[in-house]
């Protein structure tokens, strides 16, 4: 190897910290509106949950175990490819969770962004998200209540895909028979939320 | 027809190291970060129109040297502020490099300059430069010796 090759390896020495770059990064391209989907974690006492938001609001809150590639494509061919993480974004969203999770918040004040959800499934999750702090209700009385009574199957399947837990709450949607059901993120978490808010606040 | 693109933060983590290295060889370790976060605000920009996703890399390579160029240029019509008697703005940053050569490097064509700068700096192979700047390998390898017999002959003079 020649001088001028060894010289040409050495452009300067420039330490490059992706994480600290990167967060500028979503900082300036939220502040252009260049960022459709923007998501952060959140701990919560139900493991690390996603939180994502558009411009129009809570658009996906996953639970941990749902793989993150398999949120982000579905966001990406859905609502935009302009995903970032961008935590400020979420702040609104992150504390109105802190203040249900500590028993001091009944109903949350977030707006919904329902285009992951379509047909039915969007009525029966707009039925159950009317479902008050507290109450429960039946997969019958739901598919009933989003215009098709005899469909208790089909909300169940809708119920079960709900892609905002917890602000849509399907863990208010038990059997007739009242049993538990089912729930995505696991029997533990449903029974967790319906514990916490039979507690009330006060 | 509908284009499946990968969520843009993965352009992020794929690339954003390797381009920022790129940035180095063209502009300097003092402007690399800003030239990278111009590069990829403009193709945050553009992205939702792409019309295919076969080669993000090559195409986020084509702004990062379009952003390189910019600056090159703005710098070359507005010469250093240091002669202003103002001092840069930039944080200082150790630059142990052979700042004649680096000029030299820069003041070379475009393709022979990314070409030389991801054979060096990057340590990348032919085919792999190639394919980062849309051109063949044998193209690659010409654009480099090009780049490098130009080099010699100005270091010599």
């Amino acid at each position: 190897m020649s001088d001028l090759e060894r010289a040409l390896r050495d452009p300067g020495a420039a330490a490059f910290d992706l994480d600290r770059w990167s967060t500028t990064l979503a900082e300036r391209a939220s502040a252009a509106g260049l960022v459709d989907v923007a998501h952060a974690g959140y701990d919560s006492p139900l493991g690390q949950l996603t939180i994502y938001v558009t411009d129009r609001g809570l658009v996906r809150l996953a639970y941990p175990g749902e793989p993150l590639d398999d949120q982000l494509a579905e966001l990406a061919a859905v609502i935009s490819p302009r995903i970032m993480r961008a935590p400020q974004r979420t702040d609104a969203v992150r504390r109105q969770l802190d203040e249900y999770f500590a028993g001091e918040r009944r109903a949350f004040e977030v707006a919904v962004d329902w285009r992951l959800i379509r047909g039915f499934a969007e009525r029966v999750l707009r039925v159950t998200s009317r479902i008050p702090f507290g109450r429960v209700s039946t997969y019958r009385d739901v598919a009933a209540e989003a215009g098709s009574p005899r469909a208790f199957r089909a909300a169940g399947n809708a119920l079960g895909s709900n892609p905002i837990p917890i602000v849509v709450p399907c863990h208010r949607v038990l059997h007739a028979s009242g049993g538990l059901g089912g729930y995505a993120g696991g029997l533990e978490r449903k029974r967790y939320l319906l514990d916490l808010e039979s507690h009330g606040t006060g | 027809m509908i284009v499946r693109l990968p969520p843009f933060e993965q352009l992020v983590d794929a690339h954003a190291h390797e381009l920022h290295r790129f940035l180095v060889g063209l502009v300097g370790a003092a402007d690399a970060e800003d030239c990278l976060q111009e590069t990829y605000m403009s193709a945050l920009r553009a992205y939702p129109r792409l019309e295919h996703s076969d080669n993000l890399r090559a195409w986020l390579y084509t702004i990062a040297q379009r952003k390189a160029t910019d600056l090159v240029r703005r710098r070359i019509r507005r010469p250093t502020s240091a002669l202003d008697g103002v001092e840069p703005t930039a944080p200082p940053t150790p630059e142990p490099a052979d700042e004649r050569l680096w000029a030299r490097v820069r003041a070379l064509p475009g393709k022979q300059r990314a070409a030389i700068v991801q054979r060096f700096v990057l340590d990348l192979a032919y085919d792999q430069i190639g394919a980062r700047m849309g051109i063949s390998e044998e193209a690659a390898r010409q654009n480099v010796s090009t780049g490098l017999r130009r080099l010699r002959r100005e270091v010599a003079s």
